[in-house]
């Protein structure tokens, strides 16, 4: 599988802060690949720079083998990009938008509407974008994003200020989005949407690529305990101690809290002492893993 | 569809669509239009008299003079000759007249002076004809006056050019300006940019939907002075179009300018603001220059709205042809190639 886009030693300041700290990675075709951190951690620039938004201080980035950077003409009908902002032209209605889009690209008004369908906005297409909600503008960035059916799309943020049911249900639809072989570059700070839609999750802080790999094999290498939560009242924090391979255990609210790295052995104890009843079992997240890796706990 | 006629067609849709730029754009400048060519009614009205007693001067004027002396003067009668002074020391006429023997008074006042020449003047040349009629000798010369067009135009006609150069100015500087600094800040700039369309589309089609702002304005303004007003044009007329093509280039270019300088969309209406009123006020847009000190009007002369502002008059009023503006072409064009240089260099692709 070639790369679709390889970046090696990416490096940008502004002044006196560097934005981007030689970062170098490579993203397979058909991947979803994240780049995760939080706000300021130099996501955007990052994507700006493969997108060929802004010129490197230093470094090489090759997007479908190609330089994008000057301008390059000819890879642009190739990529789709959704911007942070809700990037649409002042008072035009959903369809008028995307039909846009669309022409800008040569692609014809019917395969504009057909966008408008799949990403659910059919009885919106008459809707002026600034009366749309924020997880419906969203959808229709995407939307106008892969009009022109690109190889690499990138989304810079889709689900930001979205609430939380509106973030799952985006999820729903930017799951479906490498399926037929296209690459997808997303940026979030949400830890949780890292993990269930990419591939492989770069971590950036302060510009730094910190880790770089699947969102499993990232908490696997984390070593981290597994917590399992039990009813205090059926299990005191001694008695959980007591358990063999337990690591901890204390108190949390109404939950005696079992630390493990052998949850079978564990579970099995627990079992016999018939304490399964609301049990819950927590792996570790990528917030454990940004916990380690900074240490600092993450804020979005 | 192409870029270029998708663009075009999105950027009219939403100006169409903002009631208050559609607002700023026509229908403010129209209201100047109606209450400078409409309600305050610069013609040269007729000059007041009041007349004490019997003035048989005018009685015994010839027919023809009498329809002139009519034409000239509105005259009320008094026999109370201290009513009539009181009248004219307020203002009310121009001149109160009375017999005395066979001298012809006329009392006027000092307070306008140009009005109390015309009376003055109007008055002898009828006393002339009237000791012509009495001496029964025929005239040897014969006067006929022969309007020129100039600055003695009917108010409609200096202000419809006027005051279309500026709401032209207006909607194109703002325009461009709110485009320039809304796109940017809705990053739709850096979206088009990631599209193949190149810059020249975009930039094509921004001044595109201008230049037919522009052009529905002088339609409106145009048909509104003509039909409502009683505007005439002149032959060359149809000359205001290319006219207000370069126009409208060179108020894009400014437009360009303030939003460039400024930080945010609202900013760069004010900034273009700032530059257009002004620019109005000193381009005569509102009211001649005629009185305007020296200096103010060689400042005048920088400003690309007092020479569109002319070049209008010329071709719309006074009958000039073609070859009248082509320093205004020269103008125009070369301030807004200048004027877009120097914003394109002051441009910065992020808001903050």
């Amino acid at each position: 599988m070639s790369a679709a886009i390889e970046v090696h030693g990416l490096t940008k300041t502004y002044g006196d802060l560097t934005a981007v700290d030689d970062i170098t990675f490579s993203v397979g075709q058909g991947e979803f690949f994240g780049i995760l951190g939080p706000n300021g951690a130099g996501k955007t620039t990052t994507l700006e720079m493969i997108e060929g938004l802004r010129q490197p201080d230093a470094g090489r980035v090759r997007l479908l083998g190609e330089n994008p950077w000057p301008r390059n003409a000819s890879l642009l009908p190739r990529i789709g990009v959704q911007l942070q902002a809700s990037s649409f032209f002042e008072r035009l209605t959903a369809r008028e938008q995307i039909r846009t889009f669309a022409a800008l690209y040569g692609v014809p008004a019917v395969r504009a509407d057909a966008w408008l369908g799949r990403v659910g906005l059919e009885d919106k297409a008459g809707t002026r974008t600034e009366k749309l909600s924020g997880g419906q503008k969203q959808r229709l960035a995407i939307a106008s994003a892969l009009v022109h059916d690109p190889e690499v799309v990138f989304l810079d943020e889709p689900t930001a200020a979205l609430d939380p049911q509106a973030r799952r249900n985006l999820w729903d639809l930017l799951g479906t989005l490498n399926e037929s072989g296209r690459t997808v570059v997303l940026t979030t700070h949400y830890m949780d949407e890292a993990e269930a839609l990419c591939d492989r999750v770069a971590i950036v802080d302060h510009g730094r690529l910190l880790e770089l790999d699947t969102p499993s094999a990232l908490v696997r290498g984390l070593d981290a305990d597994v917590r399992i939560y039990v009813d205090a009242a059926l299990l005191d924090v001694d008695e959980a101690a007591a358990i063999p391979q337990v690591s901890a255990a204390e108190r949390d609210g109404d939950s005696t809290v079992v630390r493990t790295k052998a949850p079978s052995v564990v579970l099995a104890a627990l079992a016999e002492r018939q304490v399964l009843e609301g049990l819950q079992v927590k792996a570790a997240t990528l917030e454990d893993v940004f916990l380690t890796r900074t240490g600092r706990e993450y804020r979005a | 569809m192409t870029a270029f006629w998708s663009l075009s067609v999105a950027t009219f849709k939403g100006f169409f669509r903002d009631k208050q730029s559609v607002f700023f754009a026509i229908v403010f400048p129209l209201m100047f239009l109606v209450l400078f060519g409409g309600v305050l009614d610069f013609e040269t009205s007729r000059l007041e008299l009041v007349e004490v007693g019997d003035v048989a001067l005018v009685e015994e004027l010839p027919p023809p003079a009498q329809d002139a002396f009519e034409e000239a003067f509105e005259v009320t009668s008094t026999d109370d000759l201290d009513e009539a002074l009181t009248q004219v020391a307020e203002g009310d006429v121009d001149a109160a007249i009375e017999m005395r023997g066979d001298t012809f008074v006329a009392h006027y006042s000092q307070a306008d002076q140009v009005k109390a020449a015309m009376t003055q003047g109007t008055l002898r040349a009828f006393v002339d004809a009237a000791n012509v009629a009495a001496s029964g000798e025929p005239p040897r010369f014969a006067f006929r006056a022969e309007r020129v067009e100039d600055e003695s135009l009917d108010a409609i006609q200096f202000v419809t050019p006027g005051l279309l150069g500026w709401a032209i100015a207006m909607s194109a500087a703002f325009g461009a300006a709110a485009t320039l600094q809304g796109w940017r800040e809705s990053k739709l700039l850096r979206r088009l940019r990631l599209s193949p369309a190149s810059t020249g589309q975009i930039v094509a089609a921004r001044i595109g939907v201008a230049v037919i702002i522009a052009l529905v304005q002088m339609a409106i303004f145009v048909g509104l002075a003509t039909v409502a007003f009683g505007m005439q044009l002149t032959g060359y007329w149809w000359m205001a179009v290319p006219l207000i093509v370069a126009g409208t280039l060179s108020f894009m270019a400014l437009g360009l300018l303030a939003g460039a300088l400024a930080k945010s969309a609202e900013g760069a209406v004010n900034l273009a603001n700032f530059f257009v009123l002004p620019m109005a006020f000193l381009s005569g847009s509102f009211f001649p220059l005629d009185g305007a000190p020296e200096w103010l009007r060689t400042i005048s002369l920088a400003m690309p709205l007092r020479h569109l502002n002319d070049a209008m008059s010329d071709v719309m009023v006074r009958g000039l042809g073609p070859s009248a503006t082509v320093l205004t072409f020269v103008i125009l064009l070369g301030f807004a190639v200048v004027v877009t240089a120097v914003a394109a260099r002051l441009f910065r692709w992020d808001a903050d």
